[in-house]
């Protein structure tokens, strides 16, 4: 088939179905969670039982409602009725897309909200990614989170010090974990934590830590620049004992793979993060421009930048860039539906979209001057909201470098 | 006929006299490595004097034609897939490989000559270029009209040279634009010509000699007369202007608004002034006076229909953008392994963050700069709405291409400056992406 660039049709009913949460749900209660932080956003309980529905239906295509994570292993047949043995070798738009562009469509409604999503945790990308059937039985439906950052490891993941020491049957996990996003309200708490310390990335292995685990005790709750609705929880892990089957892959401490498993999670998720950037970006793009053809701006795709108004021609640079990094999202999510190697253009699209969704967002507050700056739209919130996602899962200069040691054929030595 | 439906149906849609024309005659081996270079300085005695354009074949009906033949759109695609076909691999393949091997060797003379050698344009031409948008009941050689095909191709050959690329590549702007919009006679008149052995010079002439030029408010003014037209106006940076045998005129027709005309190099009250430019030098570019030039009344292409004109210039710009993604593929291309050997400090420059990052960001913005390009050039060949998405490719080749263009000879410091190394000439041909109006279409 030809070079095809256009969103396929068979998601179209799943968009929508995001779309509708967004516009129902999500909008409604944005701006309330962005002032009542901490507060449980009880909306979504009901909606997380719609979803699940929707996904034991199939209504959503196997895809859940785009939720981080989660859905990696799809059928990647999109509409469960259209679900025929294909061509191995033939073109396939599968769980990646799908989870993408319903995760975009869901953060066009709102990230805060999209993140503290009931059952829709980045943990249960760590769990999809690595977990063997009993751990996906044990786990697989539950609400988990990520603790990776540590008060002296952020990017550096490799630098962690949270220890597991195994005791018997169990594993016993000592350390501090922060901004760990819905820490509080989750099931599962997926812990990254060194086998052995003087080992390094080898020796870090995930554990799952039920949330009521009497070792797991929460510090605080952070308060943030945005995406208020979702919970970020800081945590101490004092003599945390876990069952060994806990343990996500393999227990032994293996130098040549080193990373490879818990990375694997990230090559699935920075698509997800990047396509919550251009979910945002596109909300801030279309409130700025109805607020600009209100003030009387014509945007004209035909006539060059220079003919039209500074403002006319600016909002079209911010949609170029936005297209780009839309795009570059969707191939590496279509790269990882047919199970082309796509780190590098994860990372791509991670760093574009991070970027610009930053940057769109800006610029679309300063376009529209008080209006936009004001709480009366959210124009403002979601200028603070789209800065996190250049930072969490791996910020823009995390990126760059992983994109120019590919690139350059660097090593992490070579190139720091 | 019977067998072309053959090999779509094994999936190869193929059966194509331009693929089959390559993939048989290893042109890049038969074109050998005589000294080009020297064969161009001989030729470089273009004046810079006014001339009248007397250059030029006869163009003739040789056949009649009952109506016009146009290449069907291809349908419309359920699956997004980056992945061109076969058929589209092996003609950007070979493209790229005539584009490397032979044009990129000889780009510093011919951007000093401000021509291309006329074997390479003739070896080009081999290629098929100009025949990939006509219809195969006309001679063409792609079944479906292919803006993407066009585009690869267009890229590709940029990795050689943007300059020696617009060359080539005019002729076939000329005939995909009698295809799409020319009626039978038109068609029957000029089209064998380009599908033949000695393709025409031939441009697109849509800019004009002024700052913030707008192609929807042309000064080139067509007036009907005497159940034909007369021309008088300006067109600037025209590709291979001095030779140029048939040229397609942007102008404002009185009381139509902004019209093509099909002109011929012959029709008398027509002068040329080379305009040698910053870059895309070897596109030898010049400028086109037109002082009561008379043209018949079948000089008209389509019927001064402003979507068509507004579909001329969009497919023009993303022409451009083909060639801004393949130019900035070529910086790349140089960059890496230069700041990899280039050592300071006792290690490698692409051991620093501030190098590193450079050439990170230059990979990510071209791969947006080439998605954006393809979504558009793919929505013209499913018969979708594609304005927007040709403005938003536009700006993205302009201003990140630019940039990259820039990057480039940073990334080289002082070296980058001087012509031992191509990036100069990037920088300079990147900045044609963002202000070129017609020229050439895909």
């Amino acid at each position: 088939m030809p070079i095809n660039l256009e969103t396929p049709k068979k998601f179209a009913g799943l968009v929508s179905q995001a779309h509708i949460v967004a516009t129902e749900v999500f909008r409604p209660n944005s701006r309330k969670y962005d002032d009542a932080e901490h507060s449980y956003p009880k909306e979504l309980d009901m909606l997380a039982a719609a979803i699940d529905g929707m996904n034991e239906s199939g209504a959503l295509g196997g895809a859940g409602a785009g939720g981080v994570g989660g859905n990696g292993n799809g059928d990647g047949n999109g509409n469960g009725a259209s679900a025929k043995k294909a061509d191995p070798n033939a073109n396939r738009n599968g769980s990646n897309m799908a989870s993408l562009l319903g995760l975009t469509e869901l953060c066009w409604g709102d990230v805060g909200l999209l993140l503290t999503m009931p059952r829709q945790g980045l943990g249960q990308a760590a769990i999809a990614a690595v977990a063997d059937d009993e751990q996906l039985k044990r786990f697989g439906r539950k609400w988990a989170a990520m603790a990776i950052t540590e008060p002296e490891a952020g990017s550096d993941s490799a630098a962690i010090r949270t220890t597991a020491r195994l005791d018997g049957d169990e594993y016993v996990l000592n350390g501090e974990k922060i901004f760990v996003t819905s820490g509080d309200r989750a099931e599962l708490i997926v812990v990254w934590a060194t086998l052995d310390p003087k080992q390094g990335r080898a020796a870090i292995k995930s554990f799952v830590v039920e949330r009521d685990n009497p070792g797991l005790k929460l510090d605080r709750l952070e308060h943030k620049l945005g995406i208020r609705a979702s919970d970020t929880a800081n945590f101490r892990l004092e003599d945390c004992r876990v069952p060994k089957e806990n343990l996500l892959g393999s227990p032994e401490i293996e130098p040549k793979r080193g990373f490879a498993g818990v990375m694997q999670t990230f090559d699935n998720t920075r698509p997800l993060v990047a396509g919550m950037a251009i979910g945002v970006a596109r909300a801030c793009l279309e409130r700025t421009r109805e607020l600009l053809e209100e003030a009387g701006v014509e945007i004209d795709y035909d006539a060059p930048p220079h003919s039209q108004s500074a403002a006319a021609s600016e909002f079209i640079a911010m949609e170029s860039d936005w297209e780009a990094a839309r795009l570059l999202t969707l191939q590496a999510a279509w790269m990882a539906d047919n199970r082309k190697p796509n780190s590098l253009q994860a990372s791509m699209a991670k760093a574009k979209a991070g970027r610009t969704g930053t940057d769109v967002a800006l610029r679309c507050v300063a376009l529209c001057g008080s209006v936009g700056y004001g709480e009366g739209e959210l124009l403002e919130k979601w200028a603070r909201d789209a800065k996190i996602l250049d930072l969490f899962e791996g910020t823009q200069q995390i990126q760059l470098l992983i994109i120019a040691r590919q690139l350059l054929g660097k090593t992490s030595a070579e190139l720091k | 006929m019977s067998s072309q439906t053959n090999l779509a149906e094994r999936g190869m849609a193929v059966g194509l006299r331009a693929l089959n024309k390559i993939a048989s005659s290893d042109i890049v081996d038969r074109l050998g490595l005589r000294d080009q270079a020297e064969r161009l300085l001989h030729e470089t005695t273009k004046t810079t004097m006014r001339t009248a354009a007397t250059a030029g074949r006869t163009f003739a009906a040789a056949q009649k034609l009952s109506r016009p033949a146009r290449q069907p759109k291809g349908r419309r695609s359920d699956l997004f897939d980056l992945t061109p076909t076969d058929e589209q691999q092996m003609l950007r393949d070979s493209v790229r490989e005539f584009a490397l091997a032979k044009l990129r060797p000889v780009t510093e003379a011919a951007d000093d000559a401000c021509e291309m050698p006329a074997e390479l344009l003739s070896a080009a031409n081999e290629l098929g270029l100009s025949m990939v948008g006509v219809p195969e009941q006309l001679g063409g050689a792609v079944e479906e009209r292919s803006a993407v095909t066009s585009v690869l191709m267009s890229e590709a050959l940029a990795q050689g040279d943007m300059g020696m690329a617009v060359s080539c590549l005019a002729p076939a702007g000329v005939s995909t634009a009698l295809s799409l919009w020319g009626d039978a006679d038109q068609q029957a008149t000029y089209l064998p010509e380009f599908v033949g052995e000695n393709v025409p010079a031939a441009a697109l002439a849509v800019l004009e000699p002024r700052a913030l030029f707008d192609p929807f408010k042309l000064q080139t003014r067509a007036r009907a007369r005497d159940g034909g037209y007369v021309l008088d106006g300006a067109k600037s940076l025209v590709p291979r202007a001095a030779d140029g045998e048939l040229f397609i005129v942007a102008a404002e027709l009185e009381g139509r608004g902004p019209a093509l005309f099909v002109v011929e190099a012959k029709a008398g009250g027509i002068a040329v002034e080379p305009q040698p430019a910053m870059g895309v030098r070897a596109a030898a570019t010049g400028v086109l006076t037109f002082d009561a030039v008379q043209l018949p009344e079948g000089a008209l292409l389509g019927d001064a229909d402003l979507a068509v004109y507004a579909e001329c210039v969009a497919l023009a710009r993303l022409g451009w953008c083909a060639l801004a993604v393949g130019t900035a593929q070529a910086v790349l291309d140089y960059v890496i392994p230069y700041v990899n050997e280039r050592k300071a400090f006792g290690e490698p420059i692409s051991n620093r963050q501030a190098v590193a990052f450079t050439v990170a960001n230059i990979a990510i913005e071209l791969e947006g700069m080439r998605l954006a390009t393809y979504r558009a050039a793919s929505r013209v060949d499913q018969d979708l709405s594609f304005a927007r998405e040709v403005s938003i490719a536009r700006r993205l080749c302009a201003e990140r291409g630019m940039a990259i263009g820039s990057d480039g000879v940073q990334m080289l410091g002082g070296h980058g400056y001087v012509k031992d190394h191509p990036v100069e000439r990037w920088y300079r041909d990147l900045r044609a992406a963002g202000l070129m109006e017609g020229a050439l279409i895909v």
